[in-house]
């Protein structure tokens, strides 16, 4: 779930208790504020989630430093996930694997396909600063990986919020070089989206904010329609 | 009512453990030390990170020595789990096996990753039981588990359950007073609640 910092704590535990409810494996909170500004975060909500919380969850925003994961991992919080600070300081998810362990350290990276392949996009917080960051994504992924990465979250930017799918071939180039879980982000507008993802065995888990939001796709409905195609989901 | 003792293993799960008790309403308090750890009516020994750091840390404070001669039931979870077994292959730099509390018989080894099961194994699984334990009582057979580790306990006479992945592993174990699990039940909804309750009504 995406939110700034105005949006109050009663929402972010409303909508926690709702997703834990409705059989949500984990759960994602991006403070998509925290990076572009370069500011720090309150962040008293993560041990308020944490309490109500029986499942996982992780927290990616703004996190530049140990000291940051560490506030949030003693807040209850399972993994902390680096993006824009990775590109700027790879060496920090060296530093947050060797104090924390790789199954604690999620790695987020924004990919676009253009005319010189899938490109690492970076600050796309905030549309004014989006940019290329002048990394490959297969290079980039393979990198973090050596680095320590427990996880790797691609988020396909163009399928992003068009609900017309994930970006499967993307997804499948990326796999290829992941020894660590892969989750697929960006594009899911149908539970077909799920199926066609997990099918095609292009990810080990999915991803998607705007159509649980919303209500389009309620998870139970989801999950049992993923059942019946013989995709191994936790009811 | 359960005295809770949560040994402070210095890993990042221990808020979470707090707060799957506090949902239980089981009074915990988290401690390194021996006396405190000794009255408590059950003991949790949790772990997230490296094993051979959490084994310097236990060695450091002498808890290493005293773990093993507590007589009340005791649960590790994750790391803390493989830490009762004899011996771990993961190791600091240049050595090869980091010496473990020595409580159940058996090394722990590294998952080894393939196409299909990445390393860390991270998600929500099954497990099959092959010994009965109050720890699972009303808890069906059919029920998801959530995990997240590299490193896993051989399956041996001490095995209460196992789990797939890649090959069978240690998914609980049974040693005595002493128990073990390497999913995270802290985390793993209303099946992780129903064992941390059950193990908090353990009375042996």
């Amino acid at each position: 779930m995406q939110f700034r910092d105005h949006r109050v704590v009663g929402e972010i535990l409303e909508l926690s208790e709702r997703y834990r409810d409705e059989g949500a494996d984990e759960l994602v909170f991006y403070d998509i504020t925290a990076s572009p500004q370069g500011r720090s975060v309150d962040r008293s909500w993560i041990s308020r989630v944490a309490a109500v919380l029986d499942i996982p969850f992780c927290v990616a925003g703004g996190i530049r430093s140990v000291a940051d994961a560490e506030a949030i991992l003693n807040a209850g919080a399972e993994k902390i996930s680096v993006n824009s600070p990775a590109l700027a300081d790879p060496a920090l998810i060296d530093r947050l694997a060797a104090r924390f362990g790789s199954q604690c350290v999620v790695v987020g990276i924004d990919s676009q396909s253009t005319a010189e392949g899938y490109r690492v996009y970076q600050f796309t917080g905030d549309p004014d600063r989006s940019r290329d960051s002048g990394r490959d994504t297969l290079l980039w992924a393979r990198e973090v990986q050596e680095r320590g990465a427990g996880e790797i979250v691609l988020n396909c930017m163009a399928s992003d919020g068009v609900r017309r799918g994930y970006d499967i071939e993307q997804l499948l180039a990326v796999r290829a070089g992941c020894t660590v879980p892969l989750v697929a982000s960006g594009g899911a507008g149908a539970p077909e989206h799920f199926a066609a993802l997990f099918e095609r065995r292009a990810a080990d888990a999915a991803l998607a904010a705007s159509v649980f939001h919303s209500g389009q796709i309620a998870i139970p409905d989801l999950k049992q329609y993923l059942r019946d195609r013989n995709i191994e989901v936790r009811l | 009512m359960a005295d809770v003792v949560v040994i402070d293993s210095g890993g990042a799960n221990i808020a979470s453990l707090l707060f799957a008790m506090q949902r239980l309403g089981a009074r915990a308090e988290v401690s390194v030390d021996p006396a405190r750890i000794r009255a408590a009516s059950h003991v949790l020994l949790p772990g997230v990170g490296a094993a051979h750091d959490t084994m310097e840390r236990l060695n450091g404070n002498g808890l290493a020595a005293i773990i093993p001669t507590l007589t009340q039931p005791l649960l590790g979870i994750c790391l803390g789990m493989q830490l009762l077994f004899s011996s771990s292959a993961e190791a600091a730099g240049g050595s090869t096996e980091t010496p473990g509390l020595g409580i159940v018989p058996g090394r722990v080894e590294r998952l080894r990753a393939s196409p299909d099961q990445p390393v860390p194994h991270m998600g929500w699984n099954q497990c099959e039981r092959l010994h009965q334990d109050p720890l699972f009582d009303g808890i069906t057979p059919a029920a998801y588990f959530y995990f997240v580790h590299s490193y896993a306990a051989p399956v041996s006479g001490a095995t209460l359950a196992t789990c797939d992945y890649g090959g069978r592993f240690t998914a609980a174990v049974r040693y005595n007073n002493f128990r073990g699990v390497q999913f995270h039940p802290e985390r793993s909804a209303g099946a992780g609640a129903r064992l941390l309750a059950n193990f908090i009504a353990l009375t042996e």
